[in-house]
């Protein structure tokens, strides 16, 4: 038994219960410094995680087997921190917006969703991979439906949980199946058993069992056909909230995704490629195509988000450690963009009654820097140079014709040309999204909008994220090469 | 560091020094984008004054690695191919900051846009690394659609906008995805282009590979360089931008896709290029017939030079399908060309719209009454767009001509047709309609340019004089590495080309 690999989730969940604590202690009117002083604590797990002293960065498993850290684990659980601390540091500019004295529990919220991604990020087993899976989805039942006054939260929060319900009672029906056939839940052991049990992974029911899971996954990350609730809750949550789902649960759902396809069946999944390139394509087509008539700001990144999980999948499809590793570039560039664009939502919205495009009106001379930076991420989003978006765009694509080039699959050129048609699908609303900010009449508020230091900090470094993966692919390019090699071990 | 990277840095780092420059500050914004082009300009006649003609392998290089695990690097260098065409992209850069004096809103944003328009191109010609190739043509190709949907004139713009936008972005995205393929395929596992060169020297690529990549390179490209049928958001879209916009894209960014072809498919799909070669040249009989009879018919002065300079891309298509040395050679020196005669005449039209509000050849007349200056230059524009001896394109034509006519004669003789009498009808009418004949009332108040604003279309007209009179300081440096070309492009065939080579220096020095 290794349990000291857990502590980092250890230390996530108790400061998490500290912060609960804490409300008790703190008076109302300064219930925002709860927020930084739980991004403080995350930017020291996150320091030490990066200087290789936290548990995340031993390496080794633990529970028989059930939990693994390893460069994978590694490369995700530090995008989740860092998504977690975006994402406070929202919350705190969110948190009068948020039901009256609650903004503590939000945080803690966070905190727990936060350590189910951790868990995700490490789980090799299908028990492991259920439960990490409903402790985000739980928390995010809640966090969806945070702001009780508002109808439109609320709404969310039942679709989401309706849907979210199903999906697991296929997951976990799936995964029943690949007992009842396998006898195995460790990805591990049940890669070593269909290979010596060749007739066992072509049995109909094991297969309809992977494929359950996979629904299941395929929900997480908002990929067609399991999209259909990620406009509306994307637009009722809370902002943090959406932020949080765009980015945390849809990594989650593909570090997932990426383990049970490449480490527990990997026999089958080399079986699977023209699913994956269907799936994508229609994923990218859906997306990018709903999103062209949506005025509300908020759903047009919900069917965005949709297009990109269609992108990420092109990485799943490659079947090659190359499209791995394209997948977390992408992964990596999405969380700084999404972040900074859907910050300054927040900042600009926080007012309005919905976040309509129109209320962006105007944006260039209430706030330079909040209009430059929604820029900056819906160029990056469209896949425009020299930002992070156009290189790991570059990557999937080059992945994807790279097991063309081998496999003489012309599915992949298909799905080529599908990415190519959903980019410039794309251009269109987003370049709508900057025209609203720049060219559209003005407002009769023109007022300022006033940031305070910390907002600023966390855009500074979204900015500087977007522009240093999109400009100095080095050093990411190496991780993430070192993450995908953990998996095909 | 490379002379190179400091003529596409310049106009980069005033992008980046106008950001914190306060709006109001319009003298200092305008100052700073004039100066970054003129340094770059500068620092490129230099360059093309001190390469050296035939000598073995690129000058000015500079190399540093970007990503290893891919090989990737930023590697800029020149030979005789690319040295012109940066020459004249920094002259006609500079003659674009100088016209932009017609912008009168947000001119922080535009002369931002339009130095990274300038920084991106100069950056795509000078580079020799294919994912940089790409990825700077990509900057300085989004800035046009801004520039275009914001500033453009007309009320067609947001047509033209969305239009232009998806055109270029799809050719763009079509061409990339060629360029990815031609790195997996090469086999050299790196972007540099002469390493996947003189990797295919030894092991060329597959015969159905080469078949698979050309047409997405050359449709890719063709849809960028507005090859017929493709070509239709070219003659809106310059009718809508504003003229500094479209003196760079219609002058420098669009020989982009053209240089691609020579420097990229041609010596690295060779086989590719030669079955393709009878086909490009059937479309291009498309671009110079086609789009000249629709020239002949625009009502707009705009639409009627965009046309024509659709039209023109087609000679230069017809020299690259020729295969051949003095074909390719003639393509290139229209490039140089073309792009200072497009950006003279978008630069003119601009003057003109300025001054009368619109470009309805109807409306106009007499002007050269009044703008004796500005005329006489548009006059001289029209000629060198006829390909009237004594201009660069004229050179550039013959030659292209010259080189077609072993493989195409039938092609050329219709190319000829189209150059001298499609050609000269629409540019003669549209002189005779826009300058000559009464002058209505209403343009009386017109003024003509005074001395700083004729600078920039002067310069465009020496420039085209010079290499009118004076092609030898192009083709000297085109030949040696055009001949690199041609050999790779086609195979065992060099001896045919060797011998014509003297037929160049003929066509040079009888100017």
């Amino acid at each position: 038994m290794n349990s000291s690999l857990i502590m980092l989730e250890i230390s996530v969940i108790g400061l998490g219960l500290v912060l609960m604590l804490a409300d008790l202690f703190v008076p109302a009117e300064r219930r925002r410094f709860i927020g930084y002083a739980a991004i403080a604590a995350l930017g020291v797990l996150l320091v030490t995680s990066l200087s290789g002293n936290g548990s995340c960065g031993q390496f080794g498993t633990a529970f028989g087997g059930m939990f693994v850290n390893d460069a994978l684990s590694l490369f995700f659980k530090q995008l989740f921190i860092v998504a977690a601390i975006l994402v406070l540091f929202m919350a705190a500019e969110f948190s009068d917006k948020l039901a009256e004295g609650s903004v503590a529990e939000y945080y803690s919220l966070i905190l727990f969703a936060l350590a189910g991604m951790l868990f995700a990020a490490s789980s090799n087993d299908f028990t492991m991979l259920f439960v990490s899976i409903e402790l985000i989805t739980i928390t995010f039942y809640v966090l969806v439906s945070f702001q009780r006054s508002k109808l439109q939260s609320l709404e969310a929060g039942v679709k989401y949980l309706i849907l979210g319900a199903l999906s697991s009672s296929f997951m976990v029906f799936g995964i029943a199946l690949i007992w009842g056939t396998t006898g195995e839940l460790n990805f591990t052991k049940l890669a070593d058993f269909l290979v010596k049990n060749p007739d066992v992974a072509s049995s109909q029911i094991f297969l309809l069992g992977v494929l359950l899971v996979l629904v299941g996954l395929g929900f997480k990350i908002a990929a067609f056909p399991f999209q259909i609730w990620a406009p509306d809750v994307y637009q009722g949550a809370p902002t943090p909230t959406t932020a949080f789902l765009a980015i945390g649960s849809k990594a989650a759902g593909f570090v997932l995704l990426l383990r049970v396809l490449f480490t527990a069946v990997p026999s089958v999944t080399a079986h699977w490629a023209n699913l994956l390139i269907v799936i994508s394509a229609i994923t990218i087509l859906y997306g990018n195509l709903c999103a062209i008539p949506q005025r509300n700001l908020k759903r047009l990144l919900g069917y965005s988000s949709i297009a990109h999980a269609g992108y990420l999948l092109l990485g799943v499809a490659a079947l090659s450690a190359s499209g791995q590793s394209a997948l977390l570039y992408y992964l990596a560039g999405y969380v700084f963009t999404v972040m900074a664009a859907l910050f300054v939502i927040t900042l600009v919205m926080r007012q309005l009654p919905n976040e309509d495009i129109s209320g962006l009106a105007g944006l260039n001379q209430r706030s330079p820097l909040l209009a430059a930076t929604l820029t900056i991420a819906m160029v990056s989003l469209a896949g425009i140079p020299p930002l992070a978006g156009f290189f790991g765009k570059f990557l999937l694509l080059k992945a994807v014709i790279e097991t063309a080039h081998i496999t003489h699959n012309h599915g992949y050129y298909c799905l080529a040309f599908t990415v190519l048609a959903g980019v410039v699908i794309s251009l269109y609303y987003y370049f709508g999204v900057i025209r609203a900010i720049y060219w559209s009449k003005h407002p009769e508020d023109m007022s300022p909008i006033t940031l305070s230091s910390p907002a600023k900090f966390a855009i500074w470094a979204c900015l500087t994220g977007i522009f240093w993966i999109g400009l100095f692919p080095n050093t990411l390019l190496n991780i993430t090469d070192l993450a995908a090699a953990a998996l095909g071990k | 560091m490379s002379i190179l990277t400091y003529i596409a840095g310049w106009p980069l780092l005033a992008a980046l020094a106008l950001i914190v420059v306060p709006r109001n500050y319009r003298v200092i914004i305008r100052a700073i984008a004039v100066l970054a082009t003129l340094i770059s300009a500068v620092l490129a006649v230099k360059m093309f004054a001190q390469f050296v003609p035939g000598a073995t392998g690129f000058q000015f290089e500079q190399q540093i690695p970007w990503v290893e695990s891919l090989g990737i690097s930023y590697h800029v260098g020149v030979d005789g191919l690319n040295v012109g065409l940066i020459l004249m992209g920094a002259i006609v850069a500079f003659a674009a900051a100088l016209c932009s004096w017609e912008i009168q809103t947000r001119e922080k944003e535009f002369y931002i846009l339009l130095l990274v328009m300038t920084g991106g191109i100069l950056g795509a010609f000078a580079s020799l690394d294919l994912f940089f190739f790409y990825f700077l043509h990509e900057l300085a190709l989004v800035p046009t659609f801004i520039m275009i949907g914001v500033w453009g004139r007309g009320e067609k713009k947001n047509y033209a906008t969305f239009q232009i936008t998806l055109y270029l972005s799809i050719g763009a995205l079509i061409a990339l995805i060629g360029l990815i393929a031609l790195y997996l395929q090469s086999g050299a596992n790196t972007f540099d282009i002469p390493k996947i060169i003189e990797h295919a020297k030894t092991n060329p690529l597959a015969v159905n590979a080469q078949n698979f990549i050309f047409p997405l390179l050359l449709f890719g490209f063709g849809i960028l360089v507005s090859l017929w049928p493709f070509h239709s958001w070219a003659p809106l879209g310059y009718g809508v931008a504003p003229s500094p916009t479209a003196m760079l894209h219609a002058g420098v960014l669009k020989k982009f896709g053209l240089y691609g072809l020579i420097r990229i498919a041609l010596p690295l799909l060779p086989q590719a290029a030669q079955s393709w070669a009878h086909f490009l040249a059937l479309l291009c009989v498309g671009n110079i017939l086609y789009v000249g009879w629709v020239a002949m018919r625009q009502k707009d002065l705009n639409l009627l030079i965009g046309n024509s300079s659709v039209a023109h891309m087609g000679f230069i298509f017809l020299g690259i399908a020729s295969l051949n040395l003095i074909g390719v050679t003639g393509a290139v020196l229209i490039m140089v060309a073309h792009g200072f005669l497009a950006a003279l005449t978008f630069a003119l039209t601009g003057y003109i719209y300025k001054q009368t509000g619109t470009l309805e050849i109807s409306a106009l007349g007499g002007l050269c009454r009044k703008l004796p200056f500005i005329g006489t230059a548009l006059l001289m524009a029209a000629m060198a767009g006829c390909g009237l001896p004594g201009f660069a394109n004229f050179v550039g034509e013959a030659t292209v001509f010259f080189g077609a006519w072993k493989m195409f004669p039938a092609i050329t003789i219709i190319a000829l047709w189209g150059a001298l009498v499609i050609g000269g009808i629409y540019m003669t009418r549209a002189i005779r309609n826009v300058l000559h004949g009464p002058l209505p009332e209403k343009w009386n108040s017109l003024s003509d340019a005074n001395l700083w604003r004729k600078l920039p279309y002067a310069l465009l007209i020496v420039s085209l004089l010079v290499f009118g009179f004076l092609p030898k300081l192009l083709t000297e440096k085109i030949n040696p590495d055009a001949q690199k070309i041609v050999a790779m492009a086609t195979g065992n065939v060099i001896a045919a080309s060797e011998t014509s080579a003297p037929a160049v220096n003929f066509v040079a020095q009888n100017k």
